[in-house]
């Protein structure tokens, strides 16, 4: 058992990219908070914290990559790609949240957003090493495929970037209600509009709209050589399918419909909880011929 | 005077209906409508997650009934046990495909006229319009500009219209018409198509003909004569499992196929994720247990039975039971069997299998005598024996090869052999429902990712001073009217540092 030895070595990865994730959320929020202090009025001194801020994010790189070497030893160890149980999706699922957050970091001044991917990425792996980890193993025959990597790496890239439109989403609804309330506290007013937050969300969504429809139609060919069918109305394929919906009435509502801000913000959160309760609830209390948890 | 009037009350009284008859189609095909019978569709679908669904597990419905005796049968009353095929979800997403044809045929029309129009007249002022600049340039100028960017452009007085997108609303369009495309195949998947099951043993054939199958649900207009009558000789099955988890690692099937009965014969394997494929249908390899094989005699040591009996899987390790029956012995005899592939003892559970692999294997037996109840006519299962009228006349515990007596003759447990359960999926609509989710998705990255703007430019001077008055609309993407207008504001601005250059 060569392999045990290389499992072992990816549980120490995981708990190390842990760790750096845990220092980038302590840079973030030191940098938020000092930004505060400041400040004079509402006109912040980002000099002083720019720099701290851009440690942070090489923080968050850091990790991403440990992340990515624990990814690749439990594949090593298991000879597959690590996309066979929860576990496995989850840190996946954090690697592509997080590479998500430092590829759009590149286009869009969101660098503010690091602290709520650190904590994100903190609780998936923290939840995944806790609470779903399992033996790294082969894989069970139905799983077999080269579908696999095509439908599960679609479906959690596409989970990682909900994830990213519904945390902005949520942003959204708090800063909302604070400016109803009167000018921003100096801790938000580091962040972007309103209405920017609001667009961010929409193009998000309209990113991961398609790729989402993919994951579905890639999961359907495999459903079909795997089980027979494209489409069965497995509870796992009709939550995924709800998703789809959700996201549809979205993108209609903002573009036929003239939806914005808070009803789309709302809506969107909506749409995201669906695709939680689908990774969350089927596969751990559900049945069907989805569930490969492992728990 | 009488006649007229009601004549005209016959008129207006068909107006109305006419018209509510508008009204109503109006309503269906509003975008409101559409959006909340999309979001109904959704939330209709949930019951069909939470609740035991008939089409994916008729046991757990079973089970479900028996704990709620008291709400299933309103459950069911309302089809919640069969949600995706309840009128009232048909209901749903038949409107909701009216509204959306209805959506799309005068969008439809209307892109057929709008392909080939030309941009129109600018309008009289844009200063108020999205990027409103003037810049310093000429009008030959723009118009390369305009070409290169593949922008389709109309010359007015001293101006110009500009248009680009056009693919977006194809896009939109194509999205929504391949949605039908997918419906049509699902449509053409339970009406045309076939489902089969049948247990196979290792080296027994399959030949695809009605009678060949345990079980066998066609679709309504499928026509069992049309039956491709292809035949599968199962050579050799081998499962896989992990010594340590007992998981399942590989299933694989050898097979000879012949295309026809009297084709030629080629070789194949079937393995979980690998059926086979004879044009629409594929044979799959769904579950694996074992038969038993056995001799029975009589007193005089006539052979009453023999051959393999299928028994069915209890839990993961195969632990399998089942019936044999013998009713050629007079009275009747029959046995409640139980095949044990690794037999582990245990004071609670009594004899189990430890792994699925027969590495230790057992067949325990209770045998009856009596009356099989099979000569009333009644359909029996084969896996169950009906004891009712027997009486147990022994208890027995056999490796293979080892006989029994009792009262009234022997069992001889020979042997045993995997069974496969192959099953066979005629489905022509799959074709059809994954041109529609390709193309919907093509439709999908059209109409999110191509923005339809207009760019107007126009010749404008004060006192002596010619410059252009540059401006646009885009109905949705700003950001690319506003990049676009910025890269002409600098393909102008090259030419005229170039020219202040020479």
């Amino acid at each position: 058992m060569g392999n045990r030895s290389m499992a072992f070595l990816s549980n120490d990865l995981i708990y190390s990219a842990i760790v750096v994730f845990a220092l980038a959320f302590i840079f973030h929020a030191i940098e938020t908070a000092w930004s505060v202090r400041i400040g004079e009025g509402r006109n912040l001194d980002r000099s002083r914290t720019e720099r701290l801020a851009r440690n942070a994010t090489g923080l968050i790189f850091l990790a991403d990559l440990i992340l990515l070497a624990g990814l690749i030893t439990r594949g090593l160890s298991a000879e597959r790609l690590p996309l066979g149980n929860m576990y496995e999706f989850s840190i996946t699922g954090a690697f592509a949240f997080t590479t998500a957050y430092l590829i759009a970091l590149k286009k869009f001044q969101i660098r503010w957003l690091g602290l709520f991917v650190a904590a994100g990425a903190l609780l998936t792996l923290g939840t995944a090493v806790t609470l779903l980890y399992v033996e790294s193993a082969p894989l069970v025959p139905a799983l077999k495929s080269p579908w696999l990597v095509i439908h599960v790496s679609a479906a959690i890239i596409s989970g990682g970037i909900f994830l990213l439109a519904n945390s902005i989403a949520a942003i959204y609804l708090i800063l909302e209600k604070i400016e109803g309330k009167g000018a921003r506290g100096n801790w938000s007013a580091r962040l972007p509009s309103l209405d920017a937050l609001d667009q961010l969300t929409y193009r998000l969504i309209a990113l991961v709209f398609p790729l989402w429809t993919f994951s579905i139609i890639a999961g359907a060919i495999w459903a079909e050589a795997a089980w027979g069918r494209y489409w069965g109305w497995d509870p796992k394929e009709t939550w995924s399918f709800i998703t789809w919906v959700a996201y549809a009435a979205y993108l209609h509502a903002r573009v036929t419909a003239g939806w914005k801000g808070k009803k789309a913000a709302w809506l969107c959160l909506i749409a995201g909880s669906t695709f939680l309760f689908n990774y969350i609830y089927v596969n751990i209390w559900g049945t069907g011929k989805h569930t490969y948890s492992g728990l | 005077m009488a006649k007229i009037e009601k004549d005209r009350t016959r008129e207006l009284r068909e107006l109305g209906g006419y018209s509510l008859l508008r009204y109503l189609w109006r309503l269906l095909t509003s975008m409101r409508t559409a959006l909340i019978l999309l979001l109904l569709l959704g939330l209709a679908s949930i019951p069909g997650s939470i609740i035991p669904q008939r089409t994916q597990n008729p046991f757990q419905v079973q089970d479900f009934f028996e704990a709620n005796p008291s709400i299933s049968p309103w459950l069911d009353r309302f089809y919640l046990f069969d949600v995706f095929g309840a009128p009232w979800f048909s209901a749903i997403y038949i409107l909701l495909f009216v509204s959306l044809v209805g959506c799309l045929l005068p969008r439809l029309n209307h892109y057929r006229r709008a392909i080939f129009e030309r941009p129109s007249k600018p309008p009289q002022t844009f200063e108020n319009s999205q990027g409103f600049s003037q810049l310093d340039g000429d009008m030959d100028r723009v118009i390369e500009w305009l070409k290169k960017n593949r922008y389709r452009f109309e010359r007015f007085d001293g101006a110009i219209s500009a248009e680009k997108g056009y693919l977006k609303e194809f896009g939109n369009l194509l999205f929504h018409l391949s949605l039908l495309l997918i419906l049509v195949g699902i449509a053409m998947s339970s009406l045309f198509g076939m489902r089969g099951e049948a247990i196979v043993n290792e080296g027994e054939r399959f030949i695809n003909t009605p009678v060949a199958y345990d079980n066998i649900s066609p679709g309504r207009l499928y026509s069992l004569d049309s039956m491709q009558p292809y035949r599968i000789d199962l050579n050799d099955f081998t499962a896989k499992y992990n010594p340590i988890t007992n998981q399942a690692l590989d299933y694989e099937l050898k097979v000879t196929i012949r295309d026809d009965t009297d084709a030629k014969a080629r070789e194949g394997v079937i393995r979980v994720n690998r059926p086979l494929t004879f044009g629409a249908s594929r044979v799959f390899l769904q579950a694996t247990g074992y038969s038993v094989l056995v001799t029975v005699r009589d007193s005089s040591s006539v052979v009453t039975f023999q051959g393999p009996v299928p028994l069915l899987p209890q839990d993961p390790n195969l632990t399998s039971a089942g019936a044999i029956k013998v009713p050629d012995m007079n009275p009747g005899i029959g046995f409640v069997a139980s095949f044990i592939p690794t037999i582990e003892r245990d004071p609670v559970r009594g004899a189990f299998s430890s792994f699925p692999e027969p590495l230790d294997p057992h067949l325990l037996l209770a045998a009856w005598q009596g009356d099989l109840g099979m000569d009333e006519g009644k359909p029996q299962s084969i896996y169950r024996l009906d004891t009712t009228k027997m009486e147990r006349i022994a208890l027995i515990s056999m490796k293979p090869g080892e006989s029994f007596d009792f009262k009234v003759g022997s069992i001889t447990f020979d042997g045993y052999l995997p069974w496969v359960n192959i099953q066979v999926i005629h489905d022509p609509g799959k074709r059809p429902a994954l041109i529609g989710g390709f193309l919907a998705l093509f439709g999908a990255l059209g109409m999110l990712f191509i923005h339809r703007r207009r760019i107007w430019i126009r010749l404008s001077n004060e006192g002596d001073n010619n410059f252009l008055e540059v401006a646009g609309v885009a109905t949705s993407g700003e950001e690319k009217l506003l990049e676009d207008l910025a890269s002409l504001k600098e393909f102008l601005s090259e030419r005229v540092n170039e020219g202040k250059g020479n």
